[in-house]
This record gives C-alpha cells, sequence and structure tokens, in this order.
C-alpha cells in the first residue's frame, strides 16, 4: 500500500462523509466505544431527536448482529492462504446525503448464509403492518438463544429504518461467504 | 421481601421495584448484548412478589431504548405481571415514550397487543 493511499481514502471518506468506520473484531468493549462515539457525534449534529433515535437504535442492532454472529474460525480464503478471521467485521456510519448509512460486513457459512437469504428477502417483501405483524409473531412464539438473540433484529432494523434491507453475500470458499448489509435511515 | 433498587449503567435501566409501594419501574436503557443475565432476578422478583401482591401493581415502563433481546425479557416481565392479575389484585403498566419518539410508542402498543394488562400510554418531553 503506498503511502499516497492514505490520501486516497481520506477522499473517499470525505466524499461519503464517514462518521466512523471500523474493522476487525467486535468485542463488547468495542460496541461500547462505538456507541459511546456515535450518541455525542449525534448528539452535536443532528438536530432531530427522531433521527438521532432511529440511527442509534439501527445502529445498536447491527452491531449485536455483529457481535453474535461472526463466524470465529480459521478458514482457507481462495484454497491457498490460510488467514485467521477472528470475528473479522466491517462497519462504516456515514451521512453521504439526506441520510444515515450503516453498512456491515462479516464471515458466515454458506448453509447459514442460506437461511439468512431467505429471512431477509421475506422482510423485504412485507409492507409496514406486515412487518409489525411478523415481529409480534415472533416475538410471542420465539425464544432467546443461549446467546440472548431474539431473532427479532433485522425485522426491527427494517421497521425502524422504514427502508428495504439492502444486501449481498459474496462467496469467498465452498464454505464461506462474506454477507454486507446496507441500511438507509433518511433524515 | 426485599426491594431492588439498581442504578442505571450505559447498557441498563435504572430499577425499583418496591413491594411496600407495589410499584415496578423501569428508567433508561436496556441495550445489553445479552439480557437473560439482567433480566432473570427480576422475574424471580416478579414471581415472589405474585406470592402477595398488593391490591393494585403499577408497572412504569420508562425506556428511551431498547433492543431487541430485551424486548423479549420485556414480554417475560409483562407474562408473569398478566399471571398476577388473574389472582384477583390489579396490575397496571404504563408506558412513557418521548414526543415525537414514534418507535417507542409503537413498541408500546406491539406489546397492548399481546399482554392481558391495561396499558395507559404517557407522552412526555422527556424521559
Amino acid at each position: 500500500m503506498s503511502i499516497n493511499s492514505i490520501y486516497e481514502l481520506y477522499q473517499s471518506m470525505e466524499r461519503n462523509n464517514a462518521i466512523v468506520s471500523f474493522k476487525g473484531l467486535v468485542t463488547a468493549d468495542l460496541l461500547n466505544s462505538v456507541l459511546q462515539i456515535m450518541e455525542s457525534k449525534l448528539d452535536y449534529s443532528e438536530e432531530s431527536t427522531k433521527t438521532r433515535k432511529k440511527v442509534y437504535s439501527v445502529l445498536v442492532e447491527c452491531l449485536q448482529n455483529l457481535y453474535h454472529h461472526s463466524e470465529e474460525e480459521i478458514i482457507k480464503i481462495d484454497g491457498q492462504t490460510e488467514h485467521q478471521i477472528k470475528n473479522a467485521s466491517i462497519l462504516c456510519i456515514s451521512n453521504p446525503a439526506d441520510y444515515y448509512e450503516i453498512k456491515t460486513g462479516n464471515y458466515i457459512t454458506k448453509d447459514k448464509a442460506e437461511e439468512l437469504e431467505g429471512k431477509i428477502s421475506n422482510i423485504n417483501s412485507l409492507g409496514k403492518e406486515e412487518l409489525r405483524e411478523l415481529y409480534i409473531s415472533v416475538l410471542s412464539k420465539g425464544q432467546l438463544s443461549s446467546k440472548g438473540t431474539a431473532g427479532l433484529g433485522l425485522i426491527d432494523i427494517a421497521r425502524k429504518s422504514g427502508n428495504k434491507l439492502e444486501y449481498s453475500f459474496m462467496p469467498i470458499s465452498d464454505k464461506y461467504s462474506f454477507f454486507c448489509l446496507q441500511v438507509k435511515i433518511k433524515q | 421481601m426485599e426491594n431492588i433498587n439498581l442504578e442505571a449503567t450505559p447498557k441498563t435501566p435504572r430499577v425499583t421495584f418496591s413491594f411496600e409501594k407495589g410499584n415496578l419501574e423501569l428508567l433508561g436503557r436496556s441495550i445489553p448484548e445479552n439480557s437473560v443475565e439482567f433480566y432473570e432476578p427480576l422475574n424471580n422478583w416478579i414471581a415472589s412478589y405474585g406470592e402477595s401482591p398488593q391490591e393494585i401493581t403499577t408497572f412504569d415502563v420508562k425506556l428511551e431504548y431498547f433492543n431487541t433481546s430485551s424486548s423479549k425479557c420485556l414480554l417475560d416481565l409483562f407474562k408473569m405481571l398478566e399471571s398476577i392479575n388473574e389472582k384477583g389484585t390489579e396490575v397496571r403498566v404504563n408506558w412513557y415514550f418521548e414526543k415525537d419518539d414514534g418507535d417507542i410508542e409503537e413498541a408500546g402498543e406491539d406489546y397492548q397487543a399481546i399482554v392481558a394488562l391495561p396499558f395507559t400510554m404517557i407522552e412526555v418531553e422527556e424521559i
């Protein structure tokens, strides 16, 4: 990586009006720090309490998804090099136009990817009232997992953002995909 | 029985459960990664409280944020209170939300749809 790429990185972040970007292990401490930074940044720059709260709530769910669901194994990429990908996640929060954007990425096994894709495409096919019904049904019938997850995170993100979840699964190896999620919240 | 008095933390609400007053209050935010650990003692408290509840029990929910992990635990608290309500004493829920916070207001309405307790929705300037 050439030294000049720092400036390119800066320009790209500047163009997107990046607020917080992070790559690495999502620990409970990191989660706390990001939330704290975002809360004070939003307090300073976002006038609408409503928007501030939406961004914050969606961010909590996105971060906790990364925290709970990233893979922690040593995986083979391209069948050659072995990388230790311990909770290697990426998170970018930006304010590129009249909306906030939260982007996340993390490794996921292919069988989980398939299940997740079904779940997201179902969420995206539903309108506001149907999403509410789905939320209520999962809330009242579901059980918390041992990690304390309720299976409600993505439904909640879709409801609060009021937008479709943009996503893709990039094939990495025969066992893993990289899951990209992008959520927009209007100002 | 012992009351519960817990100070708020950045991820958990202030908790004030008073046996004498028959008043239970959650105040602040509830966003722990795993909320079971936090809510289990509250659930147990309501279970013992339910053995000899006050004539009227009020549950004041004053949350500015809560995550989906907490939403499930909150439902469990409501279910516990529902069973007390069936025993001839009265349980009332006051659901607080900040003006313009449609999401918390809607969350209260979601619970109202699945919990058989009387909810009063209370709009305030700030929680």
